[in-house]
């Protein structure tokens, strides 16, 4: 099996689906000729040309509704915003339209756009290119988001997306764009909804997803030496929500430290604590434990990000608290 | 004069009176509580609808407003269907889930009523590429108000399809009032059609009271986008003869009962019909048939509104998302 980088493993699986399926076509912002700012499209417009690999003006809404028109016509957009941010610029697009039209046409429209966009800190880019906004998009009844933390659920979670007849976004994390990990060379799905125990334990269950997967993962290896036992949850999925195994390993662990990116107050950590005490409250040894960011936009200067930003010591600590609990 | 043939002034003239009567209906149910909500009525405004839906090819998309009954109607809808829908009942276009604001026909290619101002425009040019993708040979149009475009969504969809070259007509139908404030509060030209050449595309005006003007300005667009030309703006100089939403039509602050009278003086039903009898596409007696066999229409579709069940408090959760087993096959 072939190793990919992680903005490969996107390339490969869009250049596949593109091959397989004559209506898929993407739209954006130096898509084409430039193959994306951060190379995600690479090579499409040489080889799908200028119908397929559509350059636009700077106008996110009419991007997304360029999407949403064409999609309610049959074909299957895919719908590029440069930065996670920008989604805000379109969202009256994404949630009042796109989510909506199918509930209020009465289920007779089908709206297979697929929105990806590159999210996620810690790369100096400021309070307006570093957002982790899917707690928001979440919240919005219609769509679906998918945020992979390898290679391989990249490839799958984009095949997954541009398969379903749902408005779907997929958030690439942009300071993992380089990772490696083994693909698949075939077209393959990850479906949509199902999270993966990427690390079994039996001390504590750590519920991440994007870049908090591999914090988090180090945060358990680090905690290893001293005899505890971590089980890794990567959701992939953040809407829907994979509760049945976040439940399991609750039941399972019994203490429970949710990590993410985006800001702490009303983000995924209080859904899934919200969830897991529907679940699994008799079996809860300790409350459920949430690392996340504070509640600021996020900073430009690297000492100021880099604590903003949740990491495996950090983690670490968190889940030495919770086991500290008695 | 060369116009367009007795056979269309026909056509135009049933999809106006369609609209006309179904909507002096909708106003009366609402006003009776038979329909819940609020409901924006097209009424004085229907030569725009038909005269551009009569210019129209069936596969050409349009999508609409949140006055959209007319748009829908003017497409060929249902009115029973429609009628239903306002009412919340199951048997309605949208199952009761859409409403007055939401109505839509896909298999008409009438895209939607939509509830945010402007929010329809860029889904229009999202059609018209797809029909430049398919290189069907269709058009889109976007109907919005005079209000429609102040918002950015309509800036950015204008400079969208002028810079793709999508085959897009901009149908703005001016109605000088956004909701209640007059045009001259809300932007600093007279004429709409101005914005168009920012864009670099075409702009005309017409007599949005004549839908003979309003046809023939959409089929010469329409043309020219079907050729390749690309979009057009079309502004028709309209008025609505009710509120902005309901059916006061006088007594209002923001408007003088003297300008409703004098708009309600050019109300194109009349004199559509008028200028068919002159012409001889129809004689008196015929006109009164077709109002006749509307009103009949309408009745049987307030009838089939009634007697429909609501929907079923169980489907609430029905449609949010698409059934799997819709999915492409890998």
């Amino acid at each position: 099996m072939a190793e990919l980088t992680y903005l490969k493993a996107f390339n490969q699986g869009l250049r596949q689906m593109m091959d397989a399926d004559g209506d898929i076509f993407v739209v954006g912002e130096d898509v084409g000729r430039k193959g994306g700012v951060f190379g995600s499209f690479a090579g499409l417009f040489e080889e799908f040309g200028e119908l397929r690999m559509v350059d636009t003006p700077i106008a996110e809404q009419a991007i997304v509704g360029l999407g949403i028109g064409a999609a309610v016509c049959g074909l299957r957009p895919v719908v590029d915003l440069m930065f996670m941010d920008f989604v805000l610029v379109a969202m009256d697009q994404l949630a009042n339209q796109a989510a909506k039209l199918k509930y209020m046409f009465g289920g007779t429209a089908r709206l297979p756009v697929t929105i990806t966009t590159n999210g996620g800190a810690g790369l100096s880019a400021g309070a307006q290119h570093s957002q982790s906004l899917e707690t928001m998009l979440c919240h919005v009844p219609g769509l679906k988001v998918v945020m992979p933390s390898t290679p391989h659920d990249m490839k799958g979670l984009l095949v997954s997306c541009l398969r379903d007849d749902n408005p779907t976004v997929l958030v690439k994390h942009k300071r993992m764009f380089g990772v490696k990990g083994e693909v698949p060379p075939e077209l393959y799905e990850v479906p949509i909804g199902e999270a993966c125990v990427v690390r079994p334990g039996a001390d504590v269950t750590v519920v991440a997803y994007s870049r908090m997967v591999p914090e988090s993962l180090k945060a358990a290896d680090s905690l290893a030496a001293d005899g505890i036992d971590c089980e890794v949850i990567d959701l992939r999925s953040v809407q829907p929500i994979d509760t049945e195994t976040v439940v399991v390993s609750a039941r399972k662990t019994n203490r429970i430290v949710v990590v993410h990116e985006s800001v702490r107050f009303a983000g995924l950590g209080a859904e899934i604590a919200a969830q897991v005490s529907e679940h699994a409250f008799d079996y809860l040894d300790a409350p459920v434990a949430r690392v996340a960011a504070p509640f600021t936009p996020v900073p430009f200067s690297p000492a100021l990000e880099s604590r903003y930003v949740p990491d495996a010591p950090r983690i670490a600590a968190q889940i030495r608290a919770t086991l500290d609990r008695a | 004069m060369t116009g367009p043939s007795h056979e269309v002034l026909r056509d135009i003239h049933r999809r106006m009176v369609r609209i006309r009567l179904f909507e002096e209906a909708a106003g009366r149910l609402s006003e009776e509580g038979r329909i819940p909500g609020f409901i924006h009525l097209y009424v004085g405004q229907e030569a725009v609808a038909a005269g551009v839906c009569a210019a129209l090819r069936d596969d050409d998309q349009v999508s609409s407003t949140h006055r959209g009954h007319g748009h829908l109607v003017a497409k060929g809808g249902d009115l029973a269907r429609m009628m239903a829908e306002l009412m919340g009942k199951a048997t309605g276009y949208c199952g009761g889930k859409g409403g007055s604001m939401h109505v839509s026909d896909l298999d008409l290619n009438m895209l939607g009523a939509n509830g945010i101002v402007g929010g329809g425009v860029p889904i229009a040019v999202g059609a018209g590429f797809a029909n430049k993708y398919r290189a069907n040979g269709a058009v889109s149009v976007a109907f919005f108000g005079d209000g429609a475009t102040n918002i950015g969504a309509f800036h950015e969809a204008a400079n969208m399809a002028a810079t793709l070259e999508l085959g897009v007509l901009f149908v703005c139908e001016n109605n000088e009032y956004a909701e209640f404030t007059p045009r001259d509060l809300t932007m600093a030209i007279t004429d709409v059609v101005e914005r168009a050449a920012a864009y670099g595309m075409p702009g005309t005006i017409v007599d949005g009271m004549d839908p003979v003007a309003v046809f023939e300005a959409t089929a010469a667009a329409a043309d020219r986008a079907r050729a390749g030309g690309g979009p057009s703006f079309i502004e028709c100089k309209t008025y609505r003869f009710y509120n902005h939403h309901g059916v006061q039509t006088l007594g209002m602050k923001y408007r003088s009962d003297e300008e409703v009278e004098e708009w309600r003086g050019k109300d194109p039903v009349p004199r559509h019909e008028d200028l068919m009898v002159e012409v001889g596409a129809m004689t008196p007696d015929g006109i009164e048939a077709v109002r006749a066999e509307i009103a009949a229409e309408v009745e049987a579709a307030i009838e089939f509104g009634d007697q429909s069940p609501m929907p079923d408090p169980d489907d609430l959760l029905a449609n949010v998302y698409s059934d799997p087993a819709g999915r492409r096959p890998l």
